[in-house]
């Protein structure tokens, strides 16, 4: 039997000054799915990321679109989706890039770059990528099952 | 959603004191302040982020960016006020051996 959840979503426009109202939205679905506060600023993060790419890299200066922000809320995760619907940036080169530094980079060869999607990777427990048309990206993150009730209902549990 | 950004000259160091949230949308007014001072390397750089509730890789790469420019100035670049949080990013980003995280600077 398919796992029961709840599916919200939610289009902004593709431009820089909305990534902080997004985070605040997510925030707030996450608070009430019984997320911790880690788990909370972790996945901040990881959207950020996303959206930041979709703003960046989807369409180009004079052009204008849509970032779809979709939140399915299970009784033991949740699964953000962040889709860009516009052209898609390189993701293979981009993930080329993607890793932490070390310290045996040179300093004059660090990226400045490319760590978005390495963020992602890392702040989420599960994440999947799909191309064409546009960008779309999946990040779940588990919550604790003992925190959540069967329907969603947050039980306060400390 | 905002951010803002009090700067003070002193001799050897420009001192950067930011709040609020670092972000796509933010960054490119902190780029601004610090560009002049990358660019000459008249200056180190402390970034002072006690009061940044939220920062994420954009921030980083602003920080890299003005990392490498000062060293090719001799110059060092301290950012002060790292809060448990984003001390994390600098952590797994592999950032926090490579800058001077929360150290005192050698001249005041």
């Amino acid at each position: 039997m398919p796992q029961q959840y709840d599916y919200i979503e939610m289009k902004f426009p593709s431009s820089a000054e909305y990534v902080g109202l997004i985070r605040l939205t997510l925030s707030g679905v996450l608070s009430r799915a019984g997320a911790s506060y880690d788990q909370i600023e972790d996945s901040k993060i990881a959207v950020s990321e996303a959206v930041t790419n979709a703003v960046k890299h989807a369409y180009g200066d004079d052009e204008t679109g849509e970032v779809l922000i979709g939140f399915a809320i299970y009784s033991n995760k949740v699964e953000i989706i962040v889709a860009d619907h516009g052209q898609s940036f390189n993701y293979e080169e981009v993930k080329e890039e993607l890793g932490p530094y070390s310290e045996d980079d040179n300093v004059n060869y660090l990226r400045e770059g490319g760590l978005g999607l390495f963020l992602i990777e890392t702040l989420m427990d599960e994440v999947y990528l799909k191309k064409d048309p546009g960008v779309t990206i999946s990040m779940t993150k588990f919550i604790n099952e003992s925190q959540v009730h069967l329907n969603g209902e947050t039980i306060v549990n400390r | 959603m905002n951010i803002n950004i009090d700067t003070t000259e002193k001799e050897q160091e420009f001192v950067v004191v930011l709040e609020g949230e670092l972000d796509v949308y933010t960054a490119p007014e902190l780029q601004k302040v610090l560009e002049p001072i990358r660019q000459s390397g008249s200056h180190d750089i402390r970034i002072d982020l006690t009061d940044v509730s939220y920062m994420d890789s954009t921030g980083l790469g602003i920080f890299v960016g003005t990392l490498k420019d000062l060293n090719q100035h001799d110059r060092e670049m301290y950012v002060t006020g790292v809060s448990k949080r984003i001390l994390r990013l600098f952590e797994i980003t592999g950032l926090r051996d490579l800058m001077h995280i929360n150290e005192a600077s050698e001249v005041e």
